[in-house]
């Protein structure tokens, strides 16, 4: 099994005439994905690599039944995108944007929820389910099928730890970027209480950065809910620190979003931390 | 972005909540139709003005002028001081805080609210501070009001005045993509009226498009970082002397750490993104020279960026002008053969794992000392 999304996924692309759309839409066809589908307001009747695209969502849900969409528009464009697939019934929205005004998200990331809908991102490279499917930009060549799971808030450090498993032999049950932003739809909470719901997956990875409360959240949510063995990464222990939110900030985090209080809190509850990104494997290896 | 207290105070205005009688001052004819006593306050984009001495009384316009001088130019917290606002004193009879910001967690927009207003918020204890999250799908509605501003134990007018300020400051969060706007202290003056004393708010950067008005001034930068922001690089300059450079911002995060594990100290923190375009790679390169650190370090995990692009950018600038300090680099991924191939043959240090590269560039940078 895996978690969210498997080889039943069909995928349609928004933005898909554009450089990364056609690039992706190939790479995502190589995988073994199901991709069923593109949109692009003004260019339908084309196809990218042999996939029809269609004038809006709506079309093409009713022509090919996708009910995965990939969001690859430009940031302005992102929320009229997102809420043109939620709105058309899609059930499971991946957005890979970055720059996306935080606002905008909230408000699609709450008419998800509304909607019933799972969406990951944005600012995400994805998510894979190796051996099934890969929506995203992740590179399709570093996966290898197994039981690690792994939940992330970066991007290329995944790539770096996923490669650093599959080198050692230890495959992945799902991989899914959950994205940078400070609004994200899916957060390492879902992820892990989906992982601990997976019957394939036997112990989790989080790869967690500095600032926010996510790591925080989730230390306390693994001492209540996960029985699996989980590792993590954590960057950023030695970047500068954050200037951006005045006193507002300050009282929101009191003392959380630094680096040592997310190890402390992941420590708190059992997780074990690597202390560079390719001890996770190592890890993993001792104790799993 | 961070915008300064008096352009904080002009959309405070276009709100319709008021702020002191005031101006910005350069010299002695701008203070012409100010009344006195007033308060000079220095325009950074920090906090703790008052405590390094950015904020000054001044009862006439002789001392006026000298305190303008004292304040004018002086540095505060690394921020040169370029304006001065002037504002008429008032006459304080309560102080509030006031302040929509965003929950990360909830994701939703968030009020805080409390009566132990002034200048440290941060010290006043969590029960004293009151919360209200809004969902952003049914905007602030009026129980949302009611239920934090009940909490503040005003009177029922100053509560319907402090309600219309809240209403307003909340659609300035939205109208103008706020990450923050806080106002501390929101004052009761003695004649009854609410003024906003303080003005802090901060835009959403990514959402300066849509707000023509707001132009961008980018005091908190150096130089390079300037220069790096208009070309579109990410690009932090740090107190030590090793130069990084990786892809996506985790990775480079990740650098930092493994060097200072190993002692040393990173001093520029660029982040090449996602792209292999050569022009980038180039450009980023001669940004990194030009802050001159001892050692450069280029870490690099190739996903869909390919590594042998990313060699060949690298090759092409050091071959044509030279670099005057090592460069040690540890790429992984995506042809990552070629690419070590072309680095070897450019006369660089090729590492394997990020543990070696960590500490050999550590090692030639002297542990940061």
């Amino acid at each position: 099994m895996s978690i969210f999304v498997d080889e039943k996924n069909k995928v349609l692309v928004q933005g898909a005439t554009g450089h990364q759309g056609v690039f992706h839409i190939g790479e995502m066809l190589n995988f073994g994905t199901k991709v069923v589908a593109g949109v692009t307001p003004g260019k339908g009747g084309q196809d990218v690599h042999g996939v029809p695209v269609f004038d809006s969502v709506r079309e093409a849900v009713d022509e090919t039944g996708a009910d995965t969409s990939l969001v690859l528009v430009p940031a302005r464009f992102a929320k009229d995108a997102v809420f043109e697939a939620l709105d058309a019934g899609v059930k499971t929205v991946v957005v890979i944007t970055e720059n996306i005004p935080f606002h905008d998200a909230m408000e699609f990331v709450h008419y998800a929820k509304y909607k019933g809908a799972l969406l990951i991102g944005p600012n995400c490279p994805g998510i894979a389910s190796p051996g099934k499917t890969k929506i995203g930009i992740l590179p399709g060549n570093i996966f290898k099928v197994g039981n690690v799971g792994v939940a992330s808030r970066s991007g290329t450090l995944t790539y770096e730890i996923v490669n650093s498993l599959s080198e050692k032999g230890i495959g992945q049950s799902t991989c899914v970027g959950l994205g940078g932003d400070p609004i994200i739809g899916t957060t390492f909470i879902e992820a892990l209480d989906a992982f601990e719901k997976d019957k394939d997956t036997k112990a989790v990875v989080l790869v967690g950065e500095i600032g926010g409360t996510a790591e925080e959240d989730a230390a306390e949510y693994i001492k209540e809910y996960i029985s699996k063995p989980v590792f993590a990464f954590i960057a950023g222990r030695t970047a500068p620190p954050g200037k951006r939110m005045g006193h507002a900030g300050a009282i929101i985090a009191r003392g959380k979003g630094t680096a040592e209080s997310k190890i402390k809190a992941f420590e708190k509850a059992d997780v074990k931390l690597a202390r560079f990104p390719t001890d996770i494997a190592d890890l993993i290896e001792k104790y799993v | 972005m961070k915008l300064f207290e008096y352009r904080g105070k002009e959309l405070f205005k276009k709100y319709g909540i008021m702020v002191p009688n005031g101006r910005l001052v350069e010299s002695e004819k701008d203070f012409s139709d100010l009344g006195f006593p007033l308060v000079l306050k220095a325009q950074v984009p920090v906090g703790g003005r008052g405590k390094a001495g950015g904020i000054k009384k001044a009862d006439n316009l002789k001392d006026a002028k000298v305190k303008l001088g004292q304040i004018m130019g002086m540095n505060l917290r690394g921020y040169k001081v370029r304006k001065v606002l002037a504002e008429e004193m008032i006459d304080i009879k309560k102080e509030l805080y006031l302040s929509v910001s965003l929950d990360r967690s909830k994701r939703m927009p968030l009020i805080m609210a409390s009566a132990e207003g002034g200048m440290d918020i941060e010290s006043v204890s969590d029960e004293k501070i009151f919360k209200e999250w809004v969902n952003p799908l049914i905007g602030l509605q009026s129980f949302n009001i009611r239920c934090i501003i009940s909490k503040l134990g005003l009177g029922k007018e100053e509560g319907k005045k402090v309600s219309e300020v809240l209403i307003q400051i909340y659609k300035l969060f939205r109208e103008y993509d706020c990450e923050l706007v806080e106002i501390n202290p929101l004052v009761f003056t003695s004649d009854g009226n609410v003024v906003a004393l303080d003005s802090k708010i901060i835009i959403n950067d990514d959402a300066l498009f849509r707000h023509p008005d707001i132009i961008p001034e980018h005091v908190e930068l150096t130089p390079l970082e300037k220069d790096a922001k208009e070309k579109g690089i990410s690009f932090i300059q740090l107190d030590g002397n090793i130069g990084v450079i990786a892809n996506g911002a985790g990775l480079t995060m990740a650098t930092l750490d493994a060097l200072t594990h190993f002692k040393g100290k990173g001093g520029v923190f660029l982040d090449l993104g996602g792209t292999d375009d050569p022009e980038k790679v180039k450009q980023a390169f001669e940004l990194m020279k030009k802050a001159k650190p001892k050692v450069i370090f280029l870490n690099l995990f190739g996903g869909i960026t390919k590594c042998d692009t990313v060699a060949k950018g690298v090759k092409a600038v050091i071959s044509k002008e030279g670099i005057d300090c090592p460069v040690i680099t540890r790429i992984k991924g995506m042809n990552e053969d070629k690419a070590k191939e072309i680095l070897k043959d450019a006369g660089l240090v090729t590492a394997t794992t990020l543990q070696d590269a960590a500490q050999r560039s550590s090692d030639l940078a002297g542990g940061g000392k």
